[in-house]
């Protein structure tokens, strides 16, 4: 019947089009930009140059520098924003009468913008901890952490925590709430402590909310822009430019469109493989009921 | 567990998480402070409440200017994405034939692809776009919110084609019926349906339309079309960093997402944890 050909057309097409136009394209053609020599100017020739640009990236220091933070800080942001997020859940979650107003008030940070949050941590980071070191005394831990190369890269941990592990917790909470209470009660029963509770039963059955925040959390640090832009912007001289700042300095700081756009899709294959792996090895993980 | 033992974790906790937005204390304080005071103590109270530096931060910003922006960007995106997303993911799952496998599959697997890999060619696209086709992509808000609809599709769809699934069809073949056209089919019985799902795409396109920096930095060059992330970004970018009036910038930034949260607080915790487990 045409007439169900047509419909199918006017309620799929609008959104397929923008799609389109405004991934699918630029992906295929990304992937071609990879492979040429190019300025940006479009009245200057793209050359062909193979796979230069993927062998140039390999010498490039700075670009490997960057690979390197990069995965320092993903581990770092995994460890510390999981764990500060299950903690929160399961503090949410152990029936106090302000649990509602707890879990509202550590959710809040995760709605401010990425680039206002560097903004409001920069204070903190530079006049903040100065001020306090210069108080108390103590100012091998409290002084301006941005100069200090490492330092910096432990303020974008702490910043990126702030801001997701409000994310994680309420997953962790969902997760624990779909724990049935007769299992718990069972294994009280049973004489089951707290700690055999938490290894035994929370934990194997959180394992389906652990997928997801380790994704979440994953593909979240790899891809950080805006907080790493407004915090540090890359310094002390580049020892803090992680791997999505490092691509768009190429491209567009140093108009290297063809390098650029190489880095951009092994940011991309490393993303998936990375993830993808991930997901692979945790859900192998979860159990059944 | 006792009652007043309760309590008193009760309220141990709450303090643990005003301590845990201290950031946001340090933020609202020292909008207030006069320089003298903000190098003597960063945590103190201020002694005298001086709205001053937030005109300042307004005029600098072009506060209300920005404000409206995001707000016309970030509401337009939400109800577009709302109603081509829900129409193609409800085609999708009836009409279960390849075509419509494979755009699934396209819309899902994209959403792995991180921005940084697009933006360069994307670029290139809409310049094309302006240059053969005459239509203004580059430096419009039209442009800005037609790319977010690109961007957000991905999830919209795979979150209303997971929730269309679990909606009988008998509903709608009584419908068909009873007269009524695919389209009516679709907007008088299968879209109300749909309210919390849309609810859950709606409030993650909202956070993600308003926060984001990146796309509208490169779309938006001209001064009065900037969105508050981009006014923020110049204000700091613009002038050596006047910490108080700073400050007063940030705070008046968050100032709509604290009321977007006070009002829609149940259905963002539930719609973000919805979004992600899906």
């Amino acid at each position: 019947m045409p007439n169900k050909k047509i419909w199918y057309f006017i309620f799929t097409m609008p959104l397929f089009l923008i799609f389109c136009i405004v991934v699918l394209v630029p992906f295929l053609i990304g992937i071609y930009y990879s492979f040429v020599n190019w300025d940006g100017i479009s009245s200057n020739p793209k050359v062909f140059v193979g796979f230069d640009n993927y062998t140039a990236l390999l010498q490039d220091k700075r670009f490997l520098a960057s690979a390197w933070n990069t995965i320092k800080f993903t581990l770092f942001a995994l460890f510390s924003v999981n764990l500060l997020g299950l903690v929160f859940a399961l503090i949410v979650t152990s029936g106090f009468k302000t649990s509602n107003l707890v879990r509202t008030l550590l959710f809040m940070p995760n709605l401010i913008g990425g680039l206002i949050l560097g903004y409001i941590w920069r204070f903190i980071f530079t006049d903040g901890f100065k001020q306090i070191g210069e108080i108390t005394g103590g100012d091998s831990i409290f002084f301006n952490w941005l100069i200090d190369p490492n330092f910096a890269l432990i303020a974008l941990v702490v910043v990126f925590t702030w801001q997701m592990a409000g994310y994680t917790m309420v997953i962790y909470i969902a997760g624990i709430q779909g724990i049935s209470e007769e299992v718990m009660e069972a294994a009280k029963v049973d004489g089951a402590n707290i700690w055999h509770r938490m290894t035994k039963i929370v934990f194997p059955l959180l394992m389906p909310s652990f997928t997801i925040c380790l994704f979440l959390t994953l593909s979240g640090a790899f891809k950080i822009y805006d907080v790493n832009l407004s915090l540090t912007n890359g310094g002390p001289i580049h020892h803090t430019e992680l791997f999505a700042m490092n691509v768009f300095n190429e491209i567009f700081g140093y108009g290297n469109y063809g390098l650029g756009q190489a880095k951009a899709i092994l940011f991309f294959v490393i993303i998936a493989l990375v993830t993808i792996t991930q997901v692979v090895i945790t859900k192998r993980r979860e159990v059944q009921m | 567990m006792n009652n007043a033992k309760n309590g008193i974790i009760s309220l141990l906790i709450v303090m643990i998480s005003l301590l845990f937005l201290s950031p946001i204390y340090i933020m609202i304080v020292n909008s207030f402070k006069t320089r003298a005071e903000l190098y003597e103590n960063v945590l103190s109270l201020p002694g005298s409440f001086s709205f001053e530096y937030y005109t300042a931060a307004i005029k600098k910003m072009n506060f209300f200017v920005a404000l409206g922006n995001s707000l016309y960007v970030t509401t337009a995106t939400v109800i577009f994405v709302i109603v081509l997303a829900s129409m193609m993911a409800w085609m999708l799952v009836r009409r279960d034939n390849v075509w419509s496998k494979i755009i699934f599959f396209l819309f899902v697997a994209t959403m792995l692809i991180p921005f940084q890999t697009l933006m360069m060619p994307l670029m290139q696209v809409m310049d094309w776009i302006r240059t053969y086709l005459h239509l203004p992509m580059l430096n419009t808000h039209g442009g800005l919110i037609f790319m977010n609809i690109g961007f957000h599709a991905g999830i919209a769809v795979f979150l209303y084609h997971g929730f269309i699934k679990s909606i009988p069809v008998a509903l709608e073949e009584a419908a068909v019926l009873d007269g009524c056209n695919t389209f009516g089919v679709f907007w008088r019985i299968i879209f109300p349906l749909l309210k919390s799902i849309s609810v859950t795409v709606a409030i993650l396109d909202v956070i993600a339309s308003w926060n984001d920096y990146l796309l509208p930095s490169l779309v938006l060059s001209e001064k009065g079309l900037r969105t508050i992330q981009l006014s923020t970004f110049y204000f700091f970018g613009e002038f050596t960093i006047v910490w108080n009036q700073a400050m007063a910038g940030l705070t008046l930034t968050i100032v709509p997402i604290i009321i977007f949260y006070s009002i829609a607080q149940k259905y963002i915790i539930k719609g973000i944890a919805a979004g992600a487990v899906k």
